[in-house]
């Protein structure tokens, strides 16, 4: 720190004469044009373990800079406009509702990492040309307050048609699917199930059944669901939010207790898969593969749970103890096909919006 | 008119504008090159600042939305303005605009005249804490205010008022955002104002509101426009507080320009929704101007801690009383929600989430640094940010106290134009604007403290120019006959009586650094956090130690805060000293 605090003062300085100190000064810039160093581009969910990180310098003599920028979208599209000059090496994050997208603009080069045999292929979603190599996949699905539900004597609902039932009326809390991705994952999951037009149907009915649609994931399961330990006094018992919240909300306690405060609604989830990519115009293309390679094995698989609390894409690799307690099995759950998503996005947001809000 | 006139100590036969002040016949014909050489070299800074972070990464991106194949593609444009949706947007956030500032000015011009003319035991330390909600990420904030308003809130479970359904939830917090700007921007200006002026229209007859609207008020006015305009481009542009508390019902342009960029990827209409936003904000800036300038004049300015006395009489102590009410509630509470959240851990209130920031491992991962790192991070940008922020907007704010033409005066809104766009705009912008060699600045931490000072350059502007332009010309001439050089002239009479300006000015944009977020979000490095990054890191994960930290990160921010702004008030007491 000390050189940026003389970097700080120089600056101050001089700043006024003009930016060429400026970028001078820019010592971060020239790191990632080591060819020592490889950089991964990221959004601002990504984390890994430092000791995972040190390992892969280890093996390879590459050192690993994380760039992160925003959420998952506003990571993409950061990356789709420097396309050409990419800020990194390595591309992670792009998930299937964003892969159209990416591929379309042209963002990789393909490369098949090492590790991909162990990979199942429902995740593989470019398979013919590796562009983009999947690492992990979380699914979006309706989470309960257990003791909501226990104290009224009523089970809680299971598919996407009992929350248009009447003993559910005015109990969800949803996001906005303009503005909030485990919203629009959401209304996805409902159009996978009924289809390019019945999903209107449906959400005409759970209107009826009093959904309530709020802008941010934040604000739907820390202010409106009851279920939450953090956050304000919420009175929705049911809240649109990921399969691996239940976890989550037990994995910082002391005692743990026998089950999650919350629970899942196995038949409401919507599948995400995310990827990485070999970015065009990489520094350091040879590092990068080595990356990705390394994203792919059983180390840093292991890793990805506790982490950034979704579930590795390898077959084989372990889940800590708190997904296997108290994560739900999700056997079936809902997707779409990428290019699907990236055509109707648009049109399917717009027409939920004013139907819903 | 008597009255009226005793404010002005210029001659009376002169415009009030100190700009179209004839200068004696002898130094306008010297001065006159000089002053211009002088101004272009003071001008000079700031232009190539804006030029270069505001102006260049802007239109880079507003570019790669209308050109494509080497064409323009203005066809866009048209199509966009017709669509209804576009123009209700458009709409909707002028109004809640101009009505936030309105209640804005409302609730906190009577906290700036007790600011500025009473003495009462705390006010150091409740100016700085009105400034906390300045600098604290909406998302918390907007959280802390339901806590207030909404079910189950304060109000509800008092009077069962329940506000966070209602476009009242947006402008009270609105309310809760800006106060600060208008206590700080008029009550400094207004602690300065010598009080015998009134006293004497007082003894002359006047009624005491006819004193206060034809002496005070008058000299009031361009302090008063200021912090208008400030607060409505911040309202203008308000981004999480609509999210929170409007919920998707409402949407602002910013909100509209945010969707299209970072999530739709739909640059042509991001671009023709910046250019609405450009031209909406230009007509208000010229708006502004045009009733600043029939304002402005030179004002007898007084040690502020001379003009400061104990309330006497009822009348007084219930104003005090009154405005120490609207603060606790409006401020102070929802602020304690935050710090009673940060503090209620899972056995009871104590420190746990505290102590869980202080290591990486703690945060489950979410960090590559412990978080307490993030204060130091925060600190050391907002202190980066704050020095170009005042050598930038002080040098402006130099060159444009001097008679200015037309030029100038489009200069002064210039400098105001960051405050009124999309931060995704300027993040985005200096993405695609600044990522060739000499100015690959996309790894480089100095990206985050040039986009901070950017926000932070018209708050040291609108502070120190009404205080600048109140300087009384004469002085500058005085010092100019008797042989000091226009830098010597700056430093013995502008800069002492503008040192107390120039501290609410650093304290300003010290705070806008420490709080930004919209476009920091897309440039720091994340293994050097600020602390509402951080901040919004920790919310976007489920669990009560990730919550708690949130809070706890919050209540330091808002610690962090106070705490550099009270350091501030102390080198600002001894700098009017000189006076």
């Amino acid at each position: 720190m000390n050189s940026h605090l003389r970097c700080a003062v120089t600056a101050a300085l001089v700043g006024s004469l003009g930016t060429g100190v400026l970028s001078g000064c820019g010592g971060g810039a020239a790191d990632g044009k080591d060819s020592k160093t490889v950089t991964l581009v990221s959004h601002d969910s990504f984390a890994a373990s430092k000791a995972v990180l040190k390992e892969f310098t280890r093996q390879t003599g590459y050192k690993v800079r994380v760039q992160a920028g925003g959420d998952a979208g506003a990571a993409v599209n950061q990356a789709i406009l420097s396309k050409g000059h990419p800020q990194g090496d390595v591309f992670f994050g792009v998930d299937n509702t964003l892969l159209s997208r990416a591929l379309d603009n042209d963002l990789f080069t393909p490369y098949e990492a090492k590790g991909l045999d162990k990979v199942p292929a429902a995740h593989q979603l470019d398979s013919a040309k590796h562009r983009v190599t999947p690492v992990d996949y979380g699914d979006i699905c309706v989470n309960y307050d257990r003791a909501y539900f226990e104290g009224k004597k009523l089970a809680p609902p299971k598919t996407l048609a009992d929350l248009t039932k009447p003993a559910y009326k005015n109990l969800l809390v949803t996001e906005n699917a303009a503005t909030s991705s485990p919203g629009l994952a959401f209304l996805l999951g409902t159009a996978a199930r009924y289809g390019d037009h019945g999903w209107r149907d449906y959400w005409k009915k759970l209107r009826a059944n009093g959904v309530e649609v709020v802008d941010g994931w934040e604000q739907a399961y820390y202010d409106r669901f009851s279920g939450s330990a953090g956050g304000g006094k919420g009175d929705k018992p049911l809240v649109v939010s990921y399969a691996s919240s239940p976890p989550a909300e037990v994995a910082d306690a002391k005692s743990k207790p026998a089950k999650a405060p919350t629970g899942v609604a196995a038949g409401t989830c919507f599948r995400q898969t995310e990827f990485a990519g070999l970015l065009k115009g990489a520094g350091n293309t040879k590092g990068g593969k080595a990356l990705l390679d390394f994203l792919l094995t059983k180390r840093f698989q292991e890793d990805v749970p506790l982490n950034m609390y979704v579930n590795p894409v390898r077959e084989d690799a372990k889940l800590p103890e708190v997904f296997t307690r108290y994560g739900a099995k999700v056997p079936d759950p809902a997707t779409l096909p990428p290019r699907k998503i990236a055509k109707n996005r648009e049109p399917w947001v717009k027409a939920w919006s004013s139907l819903v809000l | 008119m008597v009255l009226a006139r005793s404010v002005e100590p210029t001659e009376p036969t002169e415009p009030a504008d100190p700009a179209e002040r004839p200068a004696p016949a002898e130094s306008r014909e010297r001065g006159g090159l000089r002053g211009a050489a002088l101004r272009f070299g003071l001008m000079a800074v700031p232009l190539a600042f804006f030029a270069v972070f505001f102006a260049y990464p802007v239109a880079a991106i507003v570019t790669r939305g209308l050109r494509a194949d080497g064409r323009w593609h203005l066809g866009r444009i048209p199509e966009v303005l017709g669509d209804p949706s576009v123009l209700h947007t458009l709409w909707f956030t002028g109004w809640q605009a101009a009505a936030s500032t309105g209640l804005t000015l409302a609730v906190a011009l009577p906290g700036a005249y007790v600011f500025a003319r009473f003495a009462f035991p705390g006010k150091g330390l409740l100016r700085a804490v009105v400034t906390v909600p300045f600098v604290l990420p909406t998302v918390v904030a907007g959280s802390a205010f339901l806590g207030l308003l909404g079910r189950g809130g304060l109000l509800d479970e008092l009077w069962g008022i329940r506000l966070d359904t209602s476009v009242w939830a947006i402008l009270l917090a609105h309310v809760f955002f800006n106060y600060a700007v208008v206590v700080r921007t008029v009550g400094g200006l207004w602690a300065q104002l010598d009080p015998r002026q009134e006293e004497a229209a007082r003894v002359l007859g006047a009624s005491r509101l006819a004193a206060w609207r034809r002496v005070t008020l008058p000299a009031l006015g361009p302090a008063v426009a200021a912090a208008a305009l400030m607060v409505f481009l911040f309202t203008f542009t308000s981004f999480g507080v609509i999210q929170i508390l409007g919920g998707p019902r409402y949407a602002t342009l910013e909100v509209a320009i945010y969707r299209q960029t970072a999530q739709l990827l739909d640059l042509p209409t991001a671009a023709v929704l910046t250019l609405v936003q450009f031209a909406a904000v230009a007509a208000i800036l010229a708006l502004h101007a045009w009733t600043v300038r029939r304002r402005e004049g030179a004002l007898r300015l007084v040690d502020a801690a001379r003009t400061a006395r104990r309330p006497q009489g009822p009348a007084q102590w219930g104003l005090l009383a009154g405005v120490l009410a609207v603060v606790a509630l409006l401020i102070v509470v929802p602020l304690a929600v935050l710090v009673e959240r940060s503090l209620h851990g899972p056995d009871g209130y104590g420190f746990t989430y505290y102590r869980a920031l202080q290591s990486a491992a703690g945060s489950g991962g979410t960090f590559f640094v412990a978080p307490v790192d993030a204060i130091g991070n925060s600190l050391r940008y907002a202190a980066v940010a704050t020095v170009f922020a005042l050598v930038v907007g002080g040098l402006a704010a130099a060159a444009l106290t001097r008679r200015a033409g037309r030029l100038v005066r489009g200069f002064d809104a210039l400098l105001m134009l960051p405050l009124g766009t999309s931060a995704v705009t300027v993040g985005f912008g200096f993405l695609i604007a600044l990522d060739e060699p000499p100015l690959d600045l996309r790894a480089s931490w100095v990206i985050v403290p040039l986009a901070q000072a950017l926000v932070g350059v018209p708050f040291v502007v609108r502070t120190m120019l009404p205080v600048l332009r109140a300087v009384d010309h004469r002085l500058r001439e005085a010092a100019a006959v008797l042989g000091a050089s226009p830098l010597r002239a700056w430093r013995e009479v502008d800069l002492p009586l503008v040192g107390r300006a120039l501290a609410v000015a650093a304290g300003f944009a010290f705070a806008v650094s420490l709080g930004e977020f919209g476009a920091t979000v897309f440039i720091a490095r994340p293994d050097l956090p600020t602390l509402p990054v951080a901040v919004a890191r920790f919310l976007g994960r489920a669990g009560q130690l990730n919550y708690g930290q949130a809070m706890a990160l919050s209540t330091i921010l808002m610690l962090v805060c106070a705490c550099s702004l009270l350091a501030l008030e102390r080198i600002r007491t001894d700098r009017s000293g000189e006076f």
